[in-house]
């Protein structure tokens, strides 16, 4: 994997203060990819699987997916005075790319292919919380609700405000308007 | 002239028809050649045991049973 290229990226919220929350942020596979939508060179592809992934000899490094991206998925190896940019790159979902399955091409390009060695992404399987889940989204959706219902809680442990916090009381106060406008 | 009305009669109802399709709504993306679905592997040192590389049917229900060991409270016996 290149220098400074994150695929997975851990966002704290609230940094440093009692509460804080942190979110791990990938690339989600879109079913709507707008990266796909948006690439000149027409180098994304979605496999059987669901895996939105791209091929590396077709792209030109323009850096459109990574501005179309919601989630800032798409990675630049930069490098030189003026920050060349290089070949895309994100999280794959350890499903490698066009190459040949397992091959060394694609090793290098892409990372190792865990969905053709019958494992789940890395991330998720060595997530010792198991905060990450990986996996079909039946599955993981049938983890949660197991989770719900053995700690005996129900529906409203999931939402917003658990995650969040809610307002400490009534509603949120409007911004006050700047001075001098109507 | 008669003749002429059910020409454009037809003509009418054809174009009419032809707006009728309806577009594919699949998810399946195009597929670059050469990239093999995950199923059929190859088999490698790496390559988890468990399943019959080049079957789907086999990578799909490992893959799910895989999925499934991440439920802390299956691996615990607490499962509801």
């Amino acid at each position: 994997m290149p220098w400074g290229v994150n695929r997975r990226r851990v966002v704290t919220l609230n940094d440093g203060v009692p509460g804080e929350k942190s979110i791990s942020v990938a690339c989600m596979h879109c079913s709507d990819a707008p990266c796909m939508a948006v690439c000149p060179v027409d180098c994304f592809y979605r496999t059987d699987d669901g895996v939105v992934l791209h091929d590396k000899d077709v792209c030109i490094g323009c850096g459109y997916c990574s501005y179309a991206c919601p989630f800032g998925a798409p990675q630049f190896p930069g490098n030189g005075t003026f920050g060349l940019r290089g070949k895309m790159d994100k999280c794959t979902f350890c499903a490698g790319g066009p190459e040949a399955n397992g091959s060394q091409a694609e090793f290098e390009k892409y990372g190792r292919n865990r969905l053709a060695e019958g494992k789940l992404p890395l991330c998720a399987e060595v997530c010792s919380t198991k905060a990450l889940l990986g996996g079909d989204g039946d599955v993981v959706a049938d983890i949660f609700r197991s989770r719900v219902v053995v700690r005996n809680s129900g529906s409203e442990v999931w939402g917003w405000g658990t995650a969040y916090g809610k307002p400490a009381g009534g509603a949120t106060p409007k911004p006050a308007k700047p001075e001098g406008s109507k | 002239m008669r003749r002429t009305h059910w020409v454009l009669a037809l003509v009418a109802l054809a174009s009419g028809l032809a707006a009728c399709g309806e577009k594919p709504q699949s998810l399946a993306g195009k597929q670059i050649s050469g990239s093999p679905p995950s199923w059929q592997g190859p088999a490698t040192v790496f390559t988890a045991s468990g399943w019959a590389v080049g079957d789907q049917r086999s990578w799909q229900t490992h893959m799910q049973a895989r999925a499934q060991a991440q439920n802390e409270n299956v691996r615990l016996g607490m499962s509801r």
